[in-house]
């Protein structure tokens, strides 16, 4: 049969194309970040805060949104993680038996998944007001969190979801509670909340508009959670908007930054997820 | 029916969704004898098995009427402890889940989590469970390991010792042999027909030669309903009902 040859050739080269239209496109933005940002690379870009007329092209460096951005992003993730386990385990050990509610819940968190973060800043910054927290590293990660709840809570969901039954009804019909026999399929799921971890801060890193707000910028490293944190994306775009042209490069060193620093985020959360799997069944 | 009842099973329904998948169930199990579970796909085996330790509740909407008398106490009555209930039976499930954790820590999870502390009498019962189900000698040098490095029929056998360790009275087996090789099969089985001295075992099979090897009674199921119950020679070679005939000829399946 010709037709099914040409049609299998066909299917073929369309994935070949999708692919290096991917794969080509990941190069070329990193090239292009290299290529800009490596003659702007400094030792000081990345040990000092911006010194008096950094933003005209004077010395210092973006150490502040570096360690506000870990800040941030580590901050919300792990709140993140402490409110959506719970939600996960709940929607898949609770409800299971009433798979309407669990449903309608999981629908919710699809909803809020879509949601751009520039709503969840302005959320966040009512929140803010409503409190009267100042424009701060806490406000920063409370509209971030609630920006990466929805990407940790469906991820670990679907993770629980590949756990076995029986997994858990071997726990059960041992004589476990049903938090024990949880305990049972998150040992199980730690490889997956890893995956999780690095999904929720790879968003948590690279979003501008939740923190526009909420967590303000600064050129000083934040020493407590009221005080404003600059972030890497705000730092970028802030050098980016500049007309200086030093400045403009220093925008692509910091690119360049960021990353590297999720780059080595998800060679970390690799080596643990490896290394946690190895009493998965 | 000589033998004192084990679990009393009077006027038991299930309903799942729309369908009706357990019809009218009144059987006597007996106490410390094997009792096989046959019938058909789909006719209701492995749900009358998981109605004994009350697993129905998880997963699915299940609708249970009538009572399952373990020891004498209703374990469907709303004020019974669960976790009790099923502390009291074994579960050896189609294929072994070892829980993720290593060998020694499978065996002490059940003790642990109901109270034992003391490393040496954890390590006593570990040691006690894993010899009685043969797997000690295999394991021994390698008790840290993950589980999940043993072959399923040494992961089967591990799953059976830490549902031991419960000190349980009952054995449930869901098709237990079903992902095992014949070696691991007869390991297993041998282990039941040991193991009936101490406990009362109800297997689900739907390999008759298994159940003819290993039980002293069968109750046959079709379509949700008990359609007969005796001694194994008996239903197997002297059926009284014509479709008991039917199935163990082959004719249905």
């Amino acid at each position: 049969m010709m037709k099914r040859k040409i049609e299998e050739l066909f299917i073929k080269f369309l994935m070949l194309v999708a692919t290096v239209i991917v794969v080509g496109s990941f190069f070329l933005i990193v090239g292009t970040i290299v290529s800009k940002g490596l003659p702007h690379m400094s030792l000081d870009m990345i040990t000092k805060t911006p010194g008096g007329g950094f933003y005209i092209g004077k010395e210092g460096g973006v150490l502040n949104a570096i360690i506000g951005s870990l800040y941030v992003a580590g901050g919300a993730t792990l709140l993140g993680l402490l409110i959506s386990i719970p939600v996960a385990i709940y929607l898949n050990m609770y409800l299971s038996g009433k798979n309407v509610i669990a449903n309608a819940i999981r629908l919710a968190f699809d909803v809020l998944f879509g949601i751009p973060s520039i709503v969840y800043g302005a959320f966040g910054f009512l929140i803010m007001v409503y409190f009267g927290i100042r424009t701060s590293l806490l406000g920063g990660i409370i509209a971030v969190t609630l920006l990466v709840i929805p990407i940790l809570v469906r991820t670990l969901d679907e993770v629980i979801r590949t756990v076995p039954h029986e997994l858990r009804d071997a726990a059960l019909s041992l004589g476990a509670t049903r938090w024990e026999a949880a305990k049972v399929v998150l040992r199980q799921i730690k490889p997956g909340i890893f995956t999780a971890i690095l999904l929720s801060f790879g968003r948590a890193i690279g979003d501008v508009a939740a923190v526009l707000f909420t967590a303000g910028f600064s050129d000083n490293i934040p020493t407590s959670l009221h005080e404003p944190a600059a972030t890497l994306p705000l730092a970028i775009f802030f050098q980016l908007s500049s007309a200086v042209e030093e400045v403009q490069g220093r925008a692509y060193a910091s690119a360049l930054i960021l990353t590297v620093v999720v780059l080595l985020i998800t060679v970390l959360s690799e080596i643990l997820v490896k290394k946690f799997s190895k009493h998965k069944i | 029916m000589t033998q004192f009842p084990h679990i009393s099973v009077q006027d038991l329904n299930v309903t799942i969704g729309n369908h009706h998948i357990l019809k009218d169930i009144n059987i006597n199990i007996p106490n410390k004898k094997v009792t096989s579970i046959i019938g058909p796909s789909g006719c209701g085996k492995t749900t009358l098995l998981k109605s004994f330790n009350r697993l129905l509740d998880n997963g699915v909407n299940a609708e249970v009427t009538g009572k399952v008398l373990v020891d004498g106490e209703n374990i469907y009555d709303p004020s019974v402890e669960v976790t009790h209930i099923r502390k009291k039976m074994g579960l050896l499930s189609q294929r072994p889940y070892p829980l993720p954790m290593s060998i020694y820590d499978n065996v002490a999870y059940g003790p642990r989590i109901h109270g034992i502390r003391k490393k040496a009498d954890l390590d006593q019962l570990v040691e006690q469970q894993l010899t009685a189900t043969g797997l000690w000698n295999e394991v021994k040098d390698r008790l840290n390991a993950p589980a999940s490095k043993l072959s399923i029929g040494q992961q089967q056998r591990l799953c059976l010792a830490r549902g031991l360790a419960v000190e349980p009275e009952i054995i449930l087996g869901d098709e237990s042999t079903s992902a095992l090789d014949p070696v691991s099969t007869q390991i297993i089985e041998n282990l039941f027909l040991e193991l009936k001295e101490k406990y009362t075992i109800v297997l689900v099979t739907h390999i008759l030669r298994q159940a003819r090897r290993v039980s002293d009674y069968i109750i046959f199921v079709y379509m949700g309903k008990i359609i007969e119950f005796g001694p194994t020679e008996e239903v197997l070679l002297n059926p009284k009902e014509e479709l008991t005939r039917e199935y163990v000829k082959g004719f249905i399946s």
